[in-house]
């Protein structure tokens, strides 16, 4: 730093001077400098971030693309042969029926409560939000133990064709996306006049259902889809509550393959990753044309 | 706000009746977590303090001081806290990177985005990932094979190969939680210390640090108690044994060799609720905190 300013005394922190002139003590050369080294930390570090987080995702396409043997050539067939283990193929329809289950239904439990308690109940609001909360603070694996026995209640009163499906997965899942579904439609919520709406609605005759559905609803519908599409990214990566209520879907029998055929059970890991990806990167998509039409 | 709520309710507002129409509307909402969230938090809670016959006993407590659990929580403590602190310290440098860029830009989008995806992504794919790049036979393992540098076939099955692939999802978590905080930090609070003749180093020694450090305490806190409550990672990388709380909670909930200690399970995750509960409580303390000099 001291090489850079021709006034040392000002680098060296002297607070000596505290006149009218310390403007010229902080020359535009000073200013310029700290603004090239920024500039080189800032490319250094998110070069080295990059590489940390995509060098383990590239690692598995690496991994899910050799072939056996010492110098064997690059090959698909780990790829091929996903669609030889029927298992894994039935798993992931499991996951995809549970994570529409449970968009559908945690909306379904969530829009109207929300709507409602904002328009009729607004002193609850805050139980609401610290309920909607918990389970980011209650850990996956202790919700689990507790589960258990109600989970053998489920399976005792769930019919006959349900009983030991995976799909009853969908009312612990319901719970853990919970925090983010309450997240997204509080905000957007928070960005229309849910009360003027409503007000509108009902002077002109509506009744409730359509003050929801058709009024209050349909304005938040970005929200409503985010909060859809975060709750297929989450339910597709669940393994700790599968697993140990032991529940057959896409991360248990992934996990399970694992120890069978690393290179297939990699393979889907990378397909599932750049499943989530696209869903999240069509997400953003989306925001950004509904943000850029409001404007 | 209670005065709109009775105009749109489009009648006078009248007495117990309509009260008890509206609670109506909240009741399945209350039901469902009451169910599948509250019950069986409290099934955890009263459980670690009943034998399987509903008999109340401290023997399940009792259970918590043998060694093998002592040492799972350490083990847990311990990689929460490494873990935390590592990605509190690199994900504040990562998120400082971000915030000096364009604050509209692109780059902080991508960047953003992508960790609030890495933040998320703990599971059965990170644990393939990790075991794809160092694992006996991964990416890195082979390619510094004969180095020198070996790595050891067993990094990823012991804490401080925990650690490393932890830090995958605490260093994006910490990006996320630390940038609001420093976008909070004025540019103006630097050009006034350079008016005073400061520098770069009484900048950062008097204005920067002391203001940041309550929101990096608080990062942190996050942080240990998001990596304390962790299992899937841990539970795809180790399928045998349990070094930490969560994966024994797994052998308590999957083996049937020890008759009567079914409940044993319940009060390895009481432990984990309070440790998690005190970690929490200190977040919002510090939260609080931090909120008075950096309202946007």
């Amino acid at each position: 730093m001291s090489q850079t300013t021709p006034y040392p005394a000002a680098s060296a922190g002297s607070l000596a001077v505290l006149s009218g002139d310390v403007a010229a003590r902080s020359p535009r050369g000073l200013r310029a400098a700290r603004n090239r080294r920024l500039q080189l930390f800032r490319v250094v570090v998110l070069l080295l971030a990059s590489a940390f987080f995509l060098v383990p995702f590239l690692a598995m396409v690496e991994f899910s693309t050799r072939g056996t043997g010492v110098d064997a050539p690059r090959t698909l067939d780990a790829w091929r042969r996903i669609v030889t283990y029927p298992n894994l193929i039935s798993a992931i329809v499991t996951s995809l029926e549970l994570s529409v289950l449970t968009s559908v239904a945690s909306l379904a439990l969530m829009v109207p409560t929300m709507i409602w308690v904002r328009l009729r109940l607004p002193r609850i609001n805050r139980l609401v939000e610290f309920v909607c909360l918990l389970p980011l603070t209650i850990p996956a694996i202790v919700l689990v133990v507790g589960l258990v026995p109600v989970y053998a209640w489920v399976n005792y009163l769930s019919p006959g064709p349900l009983k030991g499906s995976s799909l009853v997965l969908t009312f612990a899942y319901i719970v853990l996306v919970l925090p983010y579904v309450y997240r997204s439609l509080d905000a957007g919520l928070r960005a229309i006049d849910v009360q003027t709406l409503a007000e509108a609605a009902r002077s002109l005759g509506a009744g409730w259902p359509t003050v929801m559905f058709r009024v209050v609803g349909p304005n938040m519908s970005a929200a409503i889809l985010n909060s859809a599409v975060l709750c297929v990214a989450l339910v597709m990566g669940e393994f700790t509550v599968a697993s140990l209520l032991n529940y057959v879907n896409l991360q248990y029998e992934l996990n399970n393959l694992g120890q069978a055929d690393a290179g297939v059970s990699v393979a889907v890991a990378v397909a599932f990753q750049l499943f989530v990806v696209a869903l999240l990167v069509g997400l953003s998509f989306i925001g950004r044309r509904r943000g850029s039409k409001e404007a | 706000m209670t005065d709109s709520a009775t105009t749109v309710g489009g009648r006078p507002s009248g007495g117990g009746r309509r009260l008890s129409w509206s609670w109506l509307g909240a009741l399945p909402f209350f039901v469902y977590v009451g169910l599948f969230l509250l019950l069986p938090t409290l099934v955890v809670v009263f459980g670690a303090f009943v034998d399987p016959s509903g008999r109340p006993t401290t023997a399940n407590l009792s259970a918590l001081g043998e060694d093998f659990v002592v040492t799972s929580f350490k083990n847990s403590v311990l990689l929460s806290a490494e873990s935390g602190i590592i990605g509190a310290l690199l994900g504040a440098v990562v998120a400082y990177a971000i915030a000096t860029g364009r604050p509209e830009g692109g780059l902080r989008r991508t960047f953003v985005a992508a960790s609030g995806m890495l933040a998320q992504s703990g599971g059965v794919t990170l644990a393939f990932a990790f075991i794809s790049t160092i694992g006996a036979e991964g990416f890195i393992t082979v390619l510094l094979r004969g180095t020198g540098l070996d790595v050891s076939p067993t990094l990823l099955f012991g804490l401080s190969g925990l650690t490393i692939v932890y830090a995958y999802f605490q260093i994006p978590l910490m990006v996320l939680v630390f940038l609001p905080a420093l976008d909070g930090i004025r540019p103006q609070w630097r050009e006034a210390t350079e008016s005073l003749g400061g520098t770069s180093w009484h900048y950062w020694r008097h204005v920067a640090v002391p203001i940041l450090t309550p929101p990096f305490l608080g990062a942190l806190l996050l942080l240990f108690a998001n990596a304390f409550s962790a299992y899937a990672t841990a539970a795809a990388l180790i399928s045998q044994g349990s070094i930490i709380a969560p994966l024994q909670i797994r052998v308590a909930l999957t083996s049937e060799t020890i008759a009567g200690q079914e409940n044993v399970g319940k009060a390895i995750a009481l432990g984990m609720i309070l440790v998690v509960g005190v970690v929490m409580a200190l977040y919002t303390l510090l939260e609080r905190r931090s909120a008075r000099w950096l309202k946007k």
